[in-house]
């Protein structure tokens, strides 16, 4: 049997300290998920990570005092929140540090999965990209204009580090399943079973039916399926709990597709063993054809300045979609005038919160119900100097905008903040979603060895 | 008149990657499971209509062991891109809150 851990759904995000503790009693590796494509392409991007430092420095120091304590390995996977080259850097220089600071040695894997636009560009001519749903229309210039490519990796790339004896694996980006499956298939865990309690570990705690705060997530695993059970006495799982996540944050909630093959949940079972563990069963893994690996990447598309701002006069927000318009053609005129910026330049986007904020244009209702909408003015110029000058032109323009119903001098904003204009820097578009073909799994990853 | 949210335990949305959003309906009790499935108030037809996709695009599901029914779609525009509302797709199953059951 197999006891597995996650420290907790994504490192930086915390963890109880005690529940790490007791989790990793006569466990056989502790892993966690660092990062995911979900908060969007801008780190991916620009090469920042989500968590700060200090808040990844805090449960990897937890995490590896516990892998050294009971002689188990520590994996991470998708370093640094995109799994690049400058995120997976920051990760372990992070563990150096912590190692330094310790006095710990311990053979550290690192593994880059970060591949060069040449490279794609050479598999794209040849035929050995494939298009996933959505992905965007691709040519050379386009994957020569990505800030980074990452290829999700799968297990292998652990399986890889563990058997040069690693005690700490820091990946750049891989499957959220590979970093819980690879040392459960080394010790004979069929993939099903693997695959399907490593979903269910990625996100730490969120299997459970109430997740308070983030936390560690165990799972005990055998050839012939797995329990998984909360490590914090607070928290329990249920069968429909269990079952549910399953399916998080996947199109299809029976069929998974990793790098080598589909888990199928079709025929899954989930029992409860106690009033707080549940055990899994009937899961398979059909391989694949060929292996293939995901290919992420982000472009730099502008840089954005954005305005906030209330209305709360109701004749002004009884008409606020004319408002937005006209406003948005007297700006665009003085941004010509006095920028001498044409309109093709740059872009200015009005989400109207209280009228279609959240939803956009999918929004249904029609009509503004409330008494207040705030005004977000979202601009993206070719340089930042730009954007503030048509940030600064925007919220001067909207604050004394006429409407026929007044005359004389009007201010129709309320800003909440000084300046009114907030640079926010670059902005990214993601570029790639598409499947590499490869002959070998190990083709679009490096892993180096070294003892610390 | 009962909607959705009456019969649900949990109605939420989600990324399913930078492309696709998906949607699940998770109910506490069988008969409120079945009662929706039975309905047919989560069609193809219907969902595409709220959601402005063509009804091809709507992939739904039904998972009995988790009393859950699930909708994918793509997402309008991806995630954190310039057009985008919502990077992580969280409050995309708004619209579907407060449909009626019979």
């Amino acid at each position: 049997m197999i006891k597995a851990v996650a420290a907790t759904g994504q490192l930086g995000t915390g963890f109880k300290a005690e529940t790490l503790a007791h989790a990793a009693e006569g466990a056989d590796f502790i892993g966690c998920d660092a990062g995911s494509s979900d908060p969007g392409p801008y780190y991916l991007g620009s090469g920042q990570t989500q968590s700060s430092d200090a808040a990844v420095r805090r449960d990897l120091e937890l995490m590896i005092a516990a892998g050294l304590r009971h002689d188990i390995p520590v994996l991470i996977g998708s370093a640094g929140t995109a799994g690049a080259g400058p995120h997976l850097a920051r990760t372990v220089r992070i563990v150096r540090e912590l190692a330094a600071k310790h006095g710990w040695h311990f053979p550290l894997a690192t593994v880059d999965s970060e591949v060069s636009a040449e490279r794609v560009v050479r598999a794209y001519r040849e035929g050995r990209l494939s298009p996933l749903a959505g992905a965007p229309d691709i040519d050379e210039e386009s994957i020569r204009a990505a800030g980074h490519i990452v290829a999700m990796q799968g297990p292998e790339c652990f399986a890889d580090a563990l058997g040069r004896g690693a005690q700490v694996v820091v990946a750049g980006r891989t499957s959220d399943t590979a970093i819980f499956a690879a040392l459960p298939m080394l010790r004979d865990i069929p993939p099903g079973v693997a695959f399907h309690a490593a979903k269910i570990l990625e996100c730490g705690a969120a299997a459970v039916v109430e997740r308070k705060y983030p936390d560690s997530m165990v799972a005990f695993l055998d050839p012939d399926g797995f329990t998984v059970e909360p490590p914090n006495p607070d928290m329990v799982c249920t069968p429909q709990s269990v079952a549910s996540h399953t399916f998080y944050e996947t199109a299809d909630p029976f069929r998974l597709v990793e790098p080598g093959g589909t888990l199928v949940t079709t025929d899954a079972a989930y029992a409860p063993v106690s009033d707080r563990a549940v055990r899994v069963t009937g899961s398979t893994f059909e391989p694949a054809g060929d292996y293939t690996v995901k290919l992420e990447a982000a472009s730099l598309l502008g840089y954005r300045t954005v305005v906030f701002a209330g209305v709360r006069d109701p004749l002004v927000v009884r008409q606020i979609d004319r408002f937005v318009a006209t406003t948005n053609a007297v700006i665009t005129g003085k941004v010509a005038d006095s920028l001498g910026i044409a309109a093709d330049d740059y872009r200015i986007r009005w989400n109207v919160y209280g009228r279609n904020g959240t939803l956009g244009p999918l929004e249904p209702a029609t009509e503004v119900s409330g008494h207040e909408v705030a005004l977000l003015i979202d601009i993206v110029a070719a340089d930042q100097q730009a954007a503030q000058a048509i940030g600064s032109i925007a919220w001067h323009t909207a604050l004394h905008q006429p409407i026929p119903e007044y005359s004389g001098l009007v201010s129709h904003l309320a800003f909440p903040v000084s300046p009114p204009a907030i640079s926010a820097g670059p902005v990214y578009g993601f570029s790639l979603n598409h499947v590499l073909h490869l002959d070998d799994p190990a083709e679009t990853y490096t892993l180096t060895v070294e003892n610390v | 008149m009962t909607e959705l949210h009456q019969l649900a335990r949990l109605i939420r949305s989600k990324n399913a990657g930078p492309f696709e959003l998906t949607i699940d309906v998770m109910f506490a009790d069988e008969a409120s499971y079945r009662r929706v499935v039975d309905a047919g108030v989560l069609g193809a037809e219907r969902i595409a209509a709220l959601y402005r996709v063509d009804p091809a695009d709507v992939r739904l599901f039904r998972a009995d062991v988790a009393l859950a029914i699930k909708v994918s779609l793509p997402r309008p525009t991806p995630s954190g891109s310039p057009t985008d509302t919502d990077i992580f797709g969280g409050q995309f199953h708004s619209p579907i809150v407060c449909l009626e059951v019979p």
